[in-house]
């Protein structure tokens, strides 16, 4: 569990990035901190790792002051994923992702091994282990990037914008990664994004953020969808354009539903309909793939 | 086109080539000398230029100071040490490190700056020391730009070492001086032609040098290298 206790940090310039924020992230679930550009929702995460450090409050993994921690040493025990994969350009794949394991002690052949596991894991062929990253697509890096996240086994995962950087065919295709690693191995996965289809895919939790670091809404994406707690929340998750609300129009062949703008969205199945596609009890195919937005 | 004939004949002539003052004897006393002068100007710029790269401090004041560096003439720099010193090799180690410090420093911190900053911050938040983020990620992502400077300064050593013969017998300048007194032109210009020689043979060095320590990765897949990029495309 991680826990922010009245964070706020104020940079040098005199920026207000988060102001008293309070958050618990719960363990083994998927806690999304989705907002605008300065909503310092990246600072947030970057508090985690001790990558910033708060100017007031607590930051707390299981109960203990991460403050009190050695920063480097609790930076190898927390997965750490970036937008464009920061992978080292002048190391092999394969070595990238055995970084931080022989930092930490390992062999370089046991961790090498280890690693050629990883690139299982997230789906990379192992004929790949011996390019560099420049070699590989964009997608492909930032699966090695959650391969080097996941090599020391972190309970802890933190990801920022990691598929912020991609098309959005292949974003799709790692966030169903994402899901099936996530129902694999079980993390606490704290992810950033400024998408907020993105959080709702991804999402046990998620708490969107204005300006400064305030919270505008936490909870679960249908509670968020059901009832959002202001304008703000409303706009940002796109329900007072109509993108979300979607109506059944009959066009003669059949029912499809229409969203508030008079778009297709798609069609309604026979599966159980609720918008809780990504709520924390569905499980695999649990989602109606036909009334996603779009 | 005499001199040239001249500065030949005094090249292939083998009274040169016998002796205290043989050419081969220069050419190697004019070699260990940039080495040397090497070593101790990349001992002083080399860790003080990873310092600024590393940390982004003191940029500017390296700037001036090797802009100020750089406006010092070496011969009179070499004259002051000399009159303070005296004759010998002192003055001119002196003279020329100085000359050679700024494009050490320059190529050191430089290569650290031109690193992609988001390289930098991955390697720190997955764990690494500041230590072995110099040592991991800086110092091999840099050197290329670093042998850069330590090109350039060898270059610059190479050539003005000549000085070191105004107060030492020493070296290939030793020629263009006594070719200058005896007004013996081929003799000058045979030694001229020692020192751009060694000049070549140097940057070529140097050239190979530089192909071997810039790191694989980053040059494959850059789009001028055509073969590796098509390989990398695929899958």
């Amino acid at each position: 569990m991680i826990e922010f206790r009245s964070v706020t940090k104020r940079f040098a310039d005199g920026t207000v990035a988060v102001d008293n924020f309070n958050l618990v992230l719960p363990s083994r679930k998927t806690t999304v901190l989705v907002g605008t550009s300065g909503s310092g929702k990246t600072t947030l995460l970057r508090m985690i790792n001790r990558m910033v450090d708060p100017t007031s409050g607590t930051v707390e993994i299981d109960g203990a002051d991460i403050g009190t921690l050695e920063p480097v040493k609790l930076r190898r025990g927390i997965g750490y994923v970036m937008q464009n994969s920061g992978l080292l350009p002048h190391r092999k794949v394969i070595d990238n992702v055995a970084t931080v394991p022989m930092l930490r002690g390992l062999t370089r052949k046991k961790a090498r091994e280890d690693a050629l596991l990883l690139l299982d894991t997230v789906g990379l062929d192992r004929s790949l282990a011996d390019r560099y990253p420049s070699q590989l697509s964009g997608g492909q890096q930032q699966r090695v990037g959650v391969a080097r996240g996941l090599a020391v086994n972190p309970n802890i995962l933190l990801m920022d914008e990691p598929f912020g950087a991609v098309d959005p065919i292949v974003r799709a295709e790692l966030q169903q990664e994402l899901l099936r690693l996530q129902r694999e191995l079980d993390k606490t996965v704290v992810f950033v994004t400024h998408d907020i289809d993105e959080a709702f895919l991804l999402g046990d939790q998620v708490a969107i953020l204005r300006t400064g670091g305030k919270i505008a809404q936490v909870g679960t994406p249908a509670e968020i969808l059901a009832n959002p707690a202001d304008e703000f929340v409303a706009t940002f998750v796109g329900a007072e354009r109509g993108k979300r609300s979607l109506h059944l129009e009959n066009h003669g062949h059949g029912d499809v539903l229409v969203d508030g703008d008079g778009r297709l969205a798609g069609v309604l199945v026979g599966a159980p309909t609720t918008q809780d596609k990504a709520g924390p009890a569905s499980g695999p195919g649990a989602s109606a793939p036909g009334v996603e937005p779009r | 086109m005499n001199f040239f004939l001249d500065a030949l004949n005094w090249l292939v002539d083998p009274a040169n080539h016998v002796g205290d003052g043989a050419i081969g004897i220069r050419v190697v006393q004019h070699l260990g000398f940039t080495a040397v002068t090497l070593v101790f100007a990349s001992v002083i710029a080399i860790p003080i230029g990873f310092l600024i790269g590393h940390t982004g401090r003191g940029r500017g004041l390296a700037v001036a100071v090797s802009g100020a560096l750089r406006a010092i003439p070496t011969l009179g720099l070499l004259t002051i040490v000399a009159l303070w010193v005296g004759i010998g090799l002192d003055a001119p180690y002196v003279a020329l490190t100085v000359l050679a410090i700024p494009p050490i420093l320059a190529g050191a911190y430089t290569g650290f700056q031109a690193i992609d900053r988001t390289t930098v911050d991955a390697a720190r938040a997955v764990g690494m020391s500041e230590r072995q983020i110099v040592r991991l990620v800086e110092m091999p992502l840099g050197l290329p730009l670093l042998i850069g400077g330590l090109r350039s300064a060898t270059l610059q050593i190479v050539a003005t070492a000549t000085l070191a013969a105004y107060v030492a017998d020493f070296g290939l300048g030793r020629f263009l001086f006594t070719g200058l007194k005896t007004r013996d032109y081929g003799e000058m210009l045979g030694g001229s032609i020692l020192v751009i020689l060694l000049a070549l043979a140097l940057e070529g060095a140097f050239a190979l040098v530089r192909i071997l320590v810039v790191p694989r990765g980053v040059t494959a897949g850059r789009p001028t290298d055509i073969r590796v990029r098509s390989k990398g495309l695929t899958r």
